[in-house]
């Protein structure tokens, strides 16, 4: 009974399948299937016309046929004289419909006979193939032949990818089979002198390491004076954009590094320009903003799945709120009570930093945690020779974000107004009547929450440990004596001096000698500039 | 005679210290070989090892006493100085070692051969003679430190800024390390010692002598800390802890103070670092970890800095510490760390040291005041 009714959906299925494929207007199954079996028996030299004549068809679907006749995989049985493709399989060779490319049975190779060819018939087949693809129905296919014409740069194919580009309309397949047509028409020994030249100049618009290539090793085998000239002024040109866009690539994966500086040192350096004091701590905030990403995500995954793509905007201001409560406890129970200290200080908040570690570790575990990527924060995209990456670029934006804001804090805001004169003259602000110590308070717990909101943006490019903040606080300090307190623009150009000058120094000198050199550079930097680039003038820094 | 000098010009309790550590070093040794096993009072090998490094730490923590203390100058980078004169020690072992590796070649150390490395590379020369070796141990951080400490000293980069500066120049020299391109062993550091000067390092008469050696190393060089803080340049020293501007002004030169105290500290940490790693058997660039440098200023800190036998003390308790509890609580050790920094900082200013005193001046005032407030004392304001 259940085979009665499987034998019925494979006759359904097989009807639908032929009605599908007669509808799009394509040669039938079974005329196909006739030539087909009509070549396998055929002699070897009328194989030829039986191989046109599938081309002929225009039906993509003799593709995977051909080529494993050029592979010499086909074959046919001798008892019924049924064509087949085959594969090596355990125990003989295993069956393929030639055209549905339904698997069959395992036979022994004896019941099989193979389905000859010779090199002409190959080169019959390679270009019925080029054909048949080039001039595919479905867009993508074309796009892959002319990009598998490009690389393999066929002679024969040559005519059909001409006749193709007259006829084509989609401008990325057109640019495809223009670029294949001139890597052709470069090893094409008949091509005339401007053939080869309008080539080289079509190379030499595309500028990747690729055409180099190809121009490179055309350029021995230029016949005239015009030519050699030509293609020796494309390598050039070539080498000089590749050169650029490398630069151009240093320099953004630069700002990126220094976005992620500026976030994490631009509230270390406003509690520094504050309050004089170093918060070895500032780490262990950042780490906490990232944990608090990774327990928003978990919530939402578990309660409102829904809601994932904006889990990283709830978790920013409760990032915020977590590092900058931490923060302000840390500061109304140690800090002020330092006041003066600031190598205390530098101790005790160390001290914090441990137990923060630890913490976090004993709740969490000492492995990474896994942070998603929402998906407007993946993918990538390309202008140019350059990819950028979704989540860098968001990350600059938002570290751009962040900057600005604090700077309007700092400039229009009664609170930004009372923090920069504490910073710049402590005595004489409390003078004046400023509370001094809730503006240490808050500044603190400022610098610690954007530390927070630091790190929900690392944790979606870096693991989430507990030693998340370790990796980056060394580096900011630098951003810090590098660019100068009591200025954000200091801690700017800082962040993205340091950020560019390591991706610079990097393909030269590896990655940790880069990180030496920049260490070495500041050492030396400090020299000229002890209070860093954009230092305060004045007694006011003299504390 | 020497004694007798020795006595009026030290401090009592630095000579005290002195005296009980070169007792030390000829008890635990005697107790260790001599005592029959199974007898209460042997002291067992791993004892030994174990007390023979709180002595190189204790010594670690004194160099950087001397700075701190006395000069004012955080380094969270003295680990750094410890380690290279660690390196350099490690160096003259390796080349002890010969054709013994696993690859039996003569002149290069086993890591060089694996990294197909055709000859020794030309800072290597000269680490076969041990006087070498223990020439480069000192000379080597003292060049880092007087290079450092005069860029730095002579541009008047003070306070935190001298603190991270130190803090990013170990960091630097532990990404340095960590290469394998350097010449050192790369990740793995120098290791597989076999004998130093012929002894072998595995026997406990040869551990014995190295624990001696320790002692006897932390008994001078406390000796020799106490003179030079009492001398009149170390009064000095304190002036320009305490108002360094007011020091300049009154026309003394300041950086010189500072890179004299700078220098000495490294060379006296390059030797904690040599002693520390003939008796551990392995030098690797975690020593150069940053947080390594930060646990130096804490056993000070908690002994009590500016005094000398403080760090010495802090050293003992708390590596003592450290080691108790990763055996006992492993996940308690670094709460128990971080408590201390805060702890130590906010209501221990002066340390175990300074607690005695505290404690002291409390039983002197209660029966006179009895209003008097009790432990801790507010933190003074002034640095």
């Amino acid at each position: 009974m259940r085979q009665l009714r499987k034998l019925a959906v494979a006759v359904l299925l097989s009807f639908l399948a032929a009605v599908a494929s007669t509808g799009h207007g394509k040669a039938s199954d079974t005329s196909l299937e006739a030539t087909i079996s009509a070549l396998a028996s055929a002699k070897l030299k009328d194989r030829g016309n039986h191989i046109e004549a599938l081309a002929a068809t225009g039906d993509a679907q003799v593709v995977p046929f051909l080529e494993a006749l050029a592979a010499g995989d086909v074959y046919f049985k001798k008892s019924d004289k049924t064509v087949f493709i085959t594969r090596k399989a355990e125990g003989g060779l295993q069956l393929l419909d030639p055209l549905s490319l339904e698997e069959g049975e395992v036979v022994g190779s004896r019941s099989l006979k193979k389905v000859k060819v010779n090199n002409k018939l190959r080169r019959l087949v390679r270009g019925a193939v080029a054909g048949l693809t080039v001039q595919s129905h479905d867009a993508g296919t074309r796009l892959e032949a002319a990009n598998a014409l490009y690389k393999s740069q066929d002679l024969e194919a040559l005519p059909l990818l001409k006749a193709a580009v007259a006829a084509e309309t989609d401008e990325t397949v057109k640019d495809a089979q223009e670029r294949a047509i001139a890597a052709i028409t470069l090893k094409n020994v008949k091509a005339s002198e401007a053939e080869r030249l309008e080539a080289l100049g079509k190379f030499k618009a595309q500028g990747d390491q690729e055409a180099l290539a190809l121009v490179s090793s055309f350029l021995p085998q230029a016949k005239t004076a015009a030519e050699s000239e030509a293609a020796a002024l494309a390598i050039q040109s070539i080498e000089k954009s590749l050169a650029m866009w490398d630069a151009v690539e240093n320099v953004w994966y630069g700002l990126s590094l220094g976005s992620v500086l500026l976030l994490a040192a631009i509230g270390l350096a406003i509690t520094f320009g504050v309050m004089g004091v170093i918060n070895m701590a500032h780490g262990e905030m950042v780490m906490l903003g990232a944990y608090t990403t990774f327990v928003v995500q978990e919530v939402i995954r578990k309660s409102f799945p829904g809601f994932f793509e904006f889990s990283l905007l709830f978790a920013l201001p409760l990032a915020f709120l977590v590092a900058g409560g931490v923060g302000l406890a840390m500061e109304r129970g140690i800090i002020r009570f330092l006041y003066g200290r600031p190598l205390e200080t530098l101790l005790a908040t160390w001290g914090v930093s441990l137990i923060l570690q630890q913490a976090v570790r004993t709740i969490f575990g000492p492995t990474n945690k896994e942070v998603g990527n929402p998906d407007w924060m993946s993918g990538a995209f390309e202008i140019g020779g350059l990819a950028l990456t979704a989540n860098r670029l968001w990350i600059l934006v938002f570290a751009l974000v962040v900057f600005v804001v604090l700077l309007m804090v700092l400039k229009r805001t009664h609170f930004g107004l009372q923090m920069r004169a504490v910073t710049q003259n402590r005595r004489m602000a409390a003078s004046m009547g400023i509370r001094t110590p809730w503006v240490d308070a808050r500044t603190f717990a400022l610098g610690s929450g954007i530390a927070g909101m630091a790190g929900v943006a690392l944790s979606q490019i870096s693991n989430v440990s507990p030693n998340l903040g370790q990796t980056y606080i060394i580096d900011s300090f630098m951003v810090v004596v590098f660019g100068g307190v009591g200025n954000l623009w200091g801690t700017l150009v800082g962040a993205m001096t340091l950020g560019v000058a390591n991706k610079f120094l990097e393909p030269y000198a590896g990655a940790v000698l880069a990180k030496i050199l920049v260490l070495v550079f500041i050492i030396l930097f400090i020299q000229k500039k002890p209070r860093g680039l954009f230092a305060l003038k004045g007694r006011a820094v003299d504390l | 005679m020497i004694s007798r000098y020795l006595f009026q010009a030290l401090d009592k309790r630095a000579f005290w210290v002195a005296v009980a550590l070169m007792v030390f070093a000829v008890l635990v040794p005697l107790l260790n070989l001599v005592v029959p096993d199974g007898h209460p009072l042997h002291v067992p090998d791993y004892l030994v090892g174990l007390l023979g490094k709180y002595l190189c730490y204790a010594m670690l923590a004194l160099a950087l006493d001397l700075v701190w203390g006395y000069c004012g100058i955080l380094s969270l980078g003295h680990g750094a100085f410890f380690a290279l004169g660690g390196y350099a020690m490690g160096m003259y072992l390796m080349r002890q070692i010969g054709d013994r590796g696993v690859y039996a070649n003569p002149v290069l150390p086993d890591f060089m051969v694996f990294l197909n490395w055709e000859k020794l590379p030309w800072f290597w020369y000269g680490f076969d003679q041990f006087w070498f070796a223990m020439v480069m141990v000192v000379v080597v951080p003292a060049v880092l430190a007087f290079v450092l400490g005069w860029l730095a000293f002579r541009s008047r980069v003070t306070g935190v800024y001298l603190s991270i500066i130190t803090q990013a120049m170990t960091y630097a020299l532990l990404l340095a390390f960590f290469r394998n391109d350097m010449g050192f062993g790369g990740n793995n550091g120098l290791t597989d010692f076999k004998d130093i000067l012929g002894f072998s390092l595995q026997s406990s008469g040869t551990r014995a002598v190295l624990f001696a050696l320790s002692a006897l190393a932390l008994a001078g060089t406390l000796v020799l800390c106490s003179l030079i803080v009492r001398s009149k340049l170390g009064k000095v020293m304190i002036a320009v802890r305490d108002a360094e501007s007011r020091t300049r002004f009154l026309g003394y030169r300041v950086e010189h103070v500072k890179l004299f105290a700078f220098v000495l500290s490294a060379m006296i940490a390059g030797l904690a670092g040599a002693l520390y790693v003939p008796q551990v058997g392995i030098i690797n660039p975690g020593e150069f970890a940053p947080a390594n440098s930060i646990d130096v200023v804490i056993w000070t800190a908690v002994g009590g800095r500016g005094t000398l036998i403080g760090p010495i003390i802090g050293a003992f308790l708390v590596s003592g510490g450290k080691s108790y509890f990763t055996a006992a609580f492993p996940d308690l050790w670094l709460f128990a760390l971080g408590g201390l920094f805060v702890i130590v900082t906010l209501f221990m200013p002066k340390g175990v040291i300074g607690l005695l005193g505290q404690l002291k001046g409390l039983a002197s005032k209660m029966p006179r005041k009895n209003a008097d407030k009790p432990l801790p004392a507010k933190p003074e304001a002034a640095e």
